[in-house]
This record gives C-alpha cells, structure tokens and sequence, in this order.
C-alpha cells in the first residue's frame, strides 16, 4: 500500500441482511490528493464500497481508514455526491449547496456566501434561487458537486456522477473536474462505468470482479495530462494502452 | 394559450355542466313519478326560505360544532401519532395493524355503539367524527414520513446532520404534503361522520332539519338541507385541495 494512502480500505467484506455477498476482501489504498476510479461490472459492489468509506454502512468484515482514524461513521473530511443527486426538491439552489453548512449550524450569511462562490465555481450563478426541478440533470448533479465541496472535504466520494448527463457535458465536466482537482488538491473516489472516463481522469483504477466483489487489478495510467488539450490526450499513446488494457480484463466479465 | 381561447375556457365549461345538471333535475322533479322528489326550482325556493326564517343557519351551527372540534382533534393527535408510528419501530409494530384494519373496516358501523357507551350528547357526535376521520389522517401521516426518499437521508447523514435534523429538515417537509392530503380527506369522512351521526344519534343541527321536514312531508325543505350540506362538503373540501395544490406544488414535493 503506498505511503501516503488518505484512505485505507483493509480486508472489507460486506453482505446484506438478506445473504448477498457484495464484497469480499478488498483492500486497496487511495492516495492523498489524486483521483482514482472504481470500474467494473454492474452489482459488483461499486457502491456498497463507496458507502463503507462514507461511513453510511458498516462493513460486515474488515476496516477502513481515513486520514489515520478508523471509519465508524460519516466524517467532516469526507463529502458525498450522489448518483440520483440527493437534492432537497423544496429549496433553491442556494439552500441545497449550502445544506451541508446548515447542518453544521454555520450562521446564515456566512454559509450563504460560501455556497455563492462554490455554485460560481460549477457555472450556476444565475441560478441561485431555482429549484431543482427546474434544472437539467448536468445541473442538478453541479449543485450536487457544489455542496460537496462546500463543506471544504479533502475526500470527494462521488458515485457515477455523469451517468445522466449527454456526453458533450460529460466531457465538459470532465474538464471541469480535472481543472477543480489541480486547484484545490482534493482527494477523488470516483465510481464510474465508463472505461474511456476512467482512464482519461484517474491517476488510479481500482477494476474490480463481479459479485462478489474482490480487487481483480489496479492499474496506474501515467498519462501526461499538463497542459494539454483534451483530444490530445485523447490520442495519446498511454491513453489508448490504458483503454486497451482494462478493456482486455472487462471483457472476462460479460 | 391561443389554442385554449378557441375552445371556450373550463370554467365556461363547469357551469354549462351545472345549468344541464340543473336543467335535469328540474325535468325529473316536474316528471309525475313521485311528489317526494320536487324539481330543482322548489327545492331553491325552499332553501332561500330557511336561510331567511335562520333555521338553516341555526341548524348548521350546532352541525359544525362537533365536526370542527372532531377534526381538531384528530389533527393533533392523528398526525402526532401517525408521525410516531413513521418514526419509531416500536409504535409502528403495534399499532400499524390496528389502523391497517380500521380503514378498511366500514367504521360507521361503530355509531350506534358510539351513542350506547357515551349516550347522546356532543361527545357521541365529537368521537363520530373522530372515528371515521382519525385513521386516513394516520395513515396518511405515517405514509409521508415512511415514504421519505431514503437518499436524502443518506445525503444528510453524510454531512453529519443528526437524527433530529434528519426529522426536522427532511423527514417533515417530505411528508408535509400526505399529511395535508390526510386532513382533506379526513374532513370528508368527518362530514360523513357528522351526517350519520345526527341522523341515528341526536336529531339536531342539519340531520335534525332532514328528519323533520321528511316527516311532515316538506320535500322542497328535506331536499334543500340535503342540498345544503352537501354542497358545502363539496366546497369545503374543493377548496383545501387548491390550497393544497398552492402550498405544495407537484414538483417541490418530492417523492
Ligand atoms: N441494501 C441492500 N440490500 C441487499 N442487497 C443489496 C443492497 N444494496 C445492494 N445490494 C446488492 O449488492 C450487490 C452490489 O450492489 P452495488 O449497488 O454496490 O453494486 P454496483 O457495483 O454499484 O452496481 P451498479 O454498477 O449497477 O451501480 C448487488 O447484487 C445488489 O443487489
Ligand atoms: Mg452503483
């Protein structure tokens, strides 16, 4: 396990109350400030995993370790961006991006102003007083992402983000995504189904097998991302054997 | 818009639906079957008479008594007991059944069992509503809070909001609508209630005005008071359900 692992995932097995095995003995390290990316077949336990870091469920055996600490439940260095986007339908943007901050009972004004600058940041500042119901899905799922970084997270766990968005915004948010990492120096756990999105956005991919789900490979795509365009990178040599790679593990699966 | 101007707008369209209804009802009762039932005309007449002689307005005021403080009642204790049962394990295990059969069970036959236990004073009248309004009431209550988007209390668990903003904040506004619903309909069954009650228990109030002028074959008057009450019954609850639609619109609602 690299030295520097923020997270810690050691020997975690999971089944459900009804006898489903979701996981079974994986361990794997998330390295500070870089992105890595859980891929694999549908029901393989992405999300179940996800949730064990978030500290929404416990595991059944194993642990995980955040920042040196054994989880026993959610933590204020970790934020969540939900697949479905988890946004209160009854208030407008601004109270959603600032809820995280509301729980904490952070004064109104203070919280409103962080949540301002976070939805400038995603690109909805003329949208602050919608509702949910009156933004598209890539919208609903910035304002997801602008809550999550609100609460100032140094982990981002977010599950299949861009699975409802086209795919023009899905590659915009790439970038958005990539340039916001460079920023803030945050630590992204991404789940994804797209093997091209994983491999254009992770320093590291965590493939896993199906259920129940065990670690079958982790892979560290060393592509040179500074300063390039995308297309680029997209024809890039490293890229495309990365592509390639998983693609040949994935393709046992089906 | 434009479309819509072209085929005459809906209120046109209810009061044309009125005028037939009318219209009809005039026909029949002209229609030598039976003097019992007078054309609608009379039946108007009749009811202009009693809101002038006050016998009608008297009689709705000891009508809406028992009805008003019926379904205040249960809007306090149905929904606190409702948002028991949805939030606590142990009240649902005992008591979920119990509402379960008494919504389904046709409670008005409980009435005279009512009137045998508490006489016929207001209370009978009070616990008639009370009985056939209070289990929609809980029920619904209970379905809004259980039915509460499990992902938004993931969301708020992950920011660390505690169970008792989890309630506040999200389990509450989520079943703010059902539970509202749950009061509309539960005045619909107190109406009922109400009715029944009047009519088997203690000939006062509106029931009593039905019966007497039944009795002494003053059909345009019996007709009218039936008229009366359910007209306003209709109103009543038209009227919670715009506001209803205005408190909480479809799409803020969340489900
Ligand atoms: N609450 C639950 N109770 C019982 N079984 C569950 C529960 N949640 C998930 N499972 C089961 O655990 C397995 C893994 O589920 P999980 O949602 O983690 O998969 P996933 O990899 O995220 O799948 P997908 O790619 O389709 O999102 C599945 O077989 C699923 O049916
Ligand atoms: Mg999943």
């Amino acid at each position: 396990m690299s030295a520097d692992a923020i997270v810690e995932v050691k020997e975690v097995g999971k089944t459900y109350d009804g006898g489903v095995e979701a996981l079974t003995g994986v361990s794997l390290g998330l390295p500070r400030g870089r992105l890595s990316t859980l891929l694999g077949p549908s029901g393989c336990g992405k999300t179940t995993l996800l949730k064990i870091i978030a500290g929404l469920i416990p595991p059944s055996s194993g642990e995980v370790w955040v920042k040196g600490k054994k989880v026993d439940g959610p933590g204020p260095e970790r934020a969540f961006v939900f697949q479905d986007f988890a946004l209160l339908p009854w208030a407008n943007v601004l109270r959603n991006v600032a809820f995280g901050l509301e729980l904490r009972g952070t004064p109104k004004e203070q919280r409103f102003e962080v949540a301002r600058k976070q939805i400038a940041e995603v690109g909805l500042s003329s949208f602050e007083s919608s509702y949910p119901h009156q933004l598209s899905g890539g919208m609903r799922q910035r304002v997801g992402l602008a809550r999550a970084l609100a609460v100032d997270a140094d982990i981002i766990l977010m599950d299949e983000p861009f699975s409802s968005v086209d795919e023009q915004t899905r590659r915009k948010f790439q970038e958005e995504l990539l340039e916001l990492l460079r920023h803030k120096q945050k630590t992204v756990i991404f789940v994804t189904h797209s093997i091209e999105e994983a491999a254009y956005l992770s320093d590291q991919i965590v493939l896993l097998s199906p259920r129940p789900g065990t670690v079958s490979k982790i892979i560290h795509p060393n592509i040179d991302r500074g300063g390039r365009d995308p297309d680029e990178i997209r024809r890039d040599k490293n890229y495309l054997d990365v592509v390639d790679e998983i693609w040949q593990i994935l393709k046992q699966y089906i | 818009m434009e479309q819509r101007s072209r085929i005459a707008s809906p209120v046109v369209w209810q009061l044309l639906s009125f005028a037939l209804f009318f219209g009809l009802w005039e026909v029949a009762g002209r229609w030598p079957i039976s003097f019992a039932f007078p054309p609608f005309s009379k039946t108007f007449m009749a009811l202009l008479r009693m809101i002038a002689d006050g016998s009608l307005p008297k009689a709705y005021l000891s009508t809406l008594q028992p009805l008003v403080i019926g379904i205040f009642l249960c809007s306090i204790a149905g929904i606190g007991f409702g948002i028991g049962m949805g939030l606590s394990r142990a009240i649902e295990w005992f008591s979920l059944p119990i509402f379960i059969v008494l919504q389904a069970a046709p409670m008005a036959a409980m009435i005279p069992l009512i009137t045998y236990m508490y006489g016929i004073g207001l209370t009978s009248k009070v616990l008639a509503v009370v009985v056939l309004a209070a289990p929609v009431i809980v029920m619904n209550s209970y379905k809004g809070i259980r039915n509460t988007n499990p992902s938004l209390i993931q969301m708020c668990r992950v920011f660390l909001g505690t169970r008792r903003q989890e309630v506040i904040k999200i389990i509450l506004p989520h079943a703010a609508a059902l539970i509202f619903a749950g009061l509309r309909l539960g005045l619909a069954m107190g109406f009922i209630g109400i009715v029944i009650a009047e009519l088997l228990i203690t000939p006062t109030g509106i029931g009593d005005l039905i019966t007497y002028h039944s009795s002494v074959a003053d059909y345009p008057e019996m007709f009218a008071a039936i008229a009366s009450i359910i007209v306003l019954a209709a109103l009543t609850i038209h009227a919670l359900e715009r506001l209803e639609r205005k408190l909480f619109p479809p799409e803020i609602r969340g489900s």
